[in-house]
């Protein structure tokens, strides 16, 4: 069966993705995880989509934003607007953030996307500078004392945003689509020559990227109780930007790996806070020293596996399950 | 042959970059099944030339037609959905996508499956991408790459590189091919191949090719007519016997060694 081979690689990796989710729903309910890691579990989680949505972005079609906390800072509040001030459920505002993010994107997207390199970096770094002082100076979302949120970020929620970040950009990369987008990055022009409607596509990028980061920002607000401006600031895209570059730029599952390891590296590093910053910086720079096109480089973790031409929907929750 | 409209037609184009006038006043026409050379020394303007024909820059002055539609002003992506497809002078493949993937990018103008059915994979999806997929390796038989179709494009040879440029701009299924230099570093041997290779595609895709060239002999053993530019003008234009006896051309490009 020439389909099933093709596919068994999807089909499996969606099964270990809802067993690592069956496991992890039973460790939480039973209280064998206690709280600190189910804390660095969805921060993880989240990082990972904020990794994900960036790899689109930078890794695949090589447009190089870094105002991506400005995103994840749309949606953060958004959502928190959504269910805080407007009572809705978590649901209403998890979209929210997401639609928001996407709007944002669009805005900054269509204007910013004819720059090319370093001016684009710097105007995406403006835009998320702008929104970080734009929320410090709104009353009505508390400013700079920020906005109180209840917890209601779940588990479940966490794994289906997690589980629907990667298979809807796996599914995108994987398709006429995202080759458009690859070759945008590779050569521009041509792209462009060859009938590929660059502005088109890297406007598309850019929104799947920003609505993924608004996200991201839903399950993050109403996990860590109150947001502030300051969580949002230019280090928050450089620390998103690190995943993608240190993960191999281009490679989904490097990206994935990268935002897990990183996450569980800097949780370690707390128990040292003198030196915290000192380790992880060193981390960084021997990784790039020893693998300076990234962990995974271009490569999937799928093609470790020779399961070459399978679909690349989930591979990346087989290799969380190795390592959360 | 003078009966016919034009298929691709440039009246009186030029393009200015600030003070300078890169090209002023070509006037060229293709007809439909030609084979055309476009030969000048070099800074002459040819390449920009080519860039005029496939938008990549807006002529200041003149217009250019295919089939009787004007194109100034298009983006180049719509212009080579129009029909006008190229390959560059120095190398462009997307490097990093396998063979097969540089040819399906540039069949992508005609997948009609939408950003949704493929995040989706809905049934269109993979319809669509077979026959891409089809397509792609049907394109790369031809060129005899079908046996390296998975490496990635820039672990090539040479040779097979400007092949696969060829390839991929046929993919996009164009009225007019344009070759920019497709015998650039090629040694005699290669030449020659490839030279029968625009023939038969030429036969096969009943297109019409504009060819710049620098090998003179390929450009006067294989194009019906030739267009001379120097200094971003047309000097000359004509059969190959009738453009290597023109004094102008000799001056300009073919200096006294010329037999």
């Amino acid at each position: 069966m020439a389909t099933w081979k093709r596919t068994r690689g999807f089909w499996v990796s969606i099964i270990l993705a809802f067993a690592f989710f069956a496991v992890v729903q039973w460790l939480i309910t039973s209280g064998t995880l206690n709280i600190f890691y189910v804390n660095t579990l969805f921060f993880m989680a989240i990082n990972v989509i904020l990794a994900a949505s960036l790899h689109l972005i930078i890794g695949i079609t090589g447009q190089f934003s870094i105002g991506h906390a400005g995103f994840f800072a749309v949606g953060a509040y958004a959502s928190a607007i959504m269910t805080m001030k407007l009572q809705l459920p978590f649901a209403a505002g998890v979209l929210a953030a997401g639609v928001a993010a996407m709007l944002a994107g669009l805005i900054i997207g269509v204007p910013s996307l004819r720059l090319k390199g370093d001016y684009l970096a710097i105007a995406t770094l403006g835009f998320g500078e702008i929104v970080r002082i734009a929320l410090l100076n709104i009353d009505y979302v508390g400013g700079a004392s920020g906005m109180t949120v209840t917890h209601m970020t779940t588990w479940p929620w966490v794994f289906a945003c997690l589980f629907a970040t990667i298979l809807v950009i796996a599914n995108f990369t994987n398709s006429t689509h995202g080759r458009a987008c690859i070759s945008i990055r590779e050569d521009e022009i041509a792209a462009d020559a060859m009938g590929i409607n660059t502005t088109y596509y890297k406007v598309a990028a850019f929104v799947i990227g920003s609505f993924f980061a608004g996200i991201a920002g839903a399950l993050y607000a109403h996990h860590f109780y109150i947001i502030q401006p300051s969580n949002f600031g230019f280090l928050k895209s450089f620390d998103i930007l690190i995943f993608v570059v240190l993960g191999g730029l281009g490679s989904l599952s490097g990206a994935v790996v990268a935002a897990v390891l990183l996450t569980i590296v800097s949780t370690f590093l707390q128990n040292y806070p003198e030196t915290r910053m000192i380790i992880y910086s060193i981390v960084l720079i021997l990784v790039m020293l020893y693998r300076p096109t990234g962990l995974m480089g271009t490569k999937e973790l799928s093609s470790l596996f020779k399961w070459r031409k399978a679909a690349q929907g989930g591979m990346n929750h087989g290799g969380k399950n190795t390592v959360a | 042959m003078a009966a016919k409209t034009p298929l691709l037609k440039a009246e009186n184009v030029g393009i200015q970059f600030g003070g300078l006038k890169a090209l002023s006043g070509v006037t060229m026409e293709l007809y439909q099944g030609e084979l055309v050379g476009l030969i000048g020394p070099n800074g002459a303007g040819k390449t920009t030339l080519f860039n005029l024909l496939t938008g990549v820059y807006v002529p200041t002055e003149g217009r250019i037609m295919l089939d009787g539609e004007t194109l100034n002003g298009l983006p180049p992506y719509k212009i080579t959905r129009k029909g006008i497809s190229r390959t560059f002078q120095n190398i462009r493949l997307f490097g990093e996508l396998s063979v097969l993937d540089n040819v399906k990018v540039a069949y992508h103008a005609h997948a009609r499956h939408s950003i949704a059915s493929s995040i989706l994979r809905l049934p269109s999806h993979f319809r669509g991408e077979k026959e891409m997929e089809e397509k792609a390796i049907e394109f790369l038989k031809i060129f005899q790459l079908d046996g390296v179709m998975h490496e990635k494009a820039k672990n090539l040879p040479y040779g097979q590189q400007r092949r696969l440029e060829i390839a991929r701009a046929l993919a996009a299924q164009p009225k007019v091919l344009l070759l920019d230099e497709p015998a650039a570093g090629m040694n005699p041997q290669e030449t020659k191949e490839l030279m029968n290779l625009i023939a038969f595609i030429r036969e096969r895709f009943a297109l019409t090719i504009l060819l710049i060239e620098h090998d003179m002999s390929l450009v006067m053993g294989i194009c019906e007519r030739i267009y001379v530019l120097d200094h971003g003008q047309l000097i000359a234009h004509g059969t190959p016997e009738q453009v290597r006896s023109n004094p102008k051309v000799i001056e300009a490009y073919l200096g006294e060694e010329v037999s």
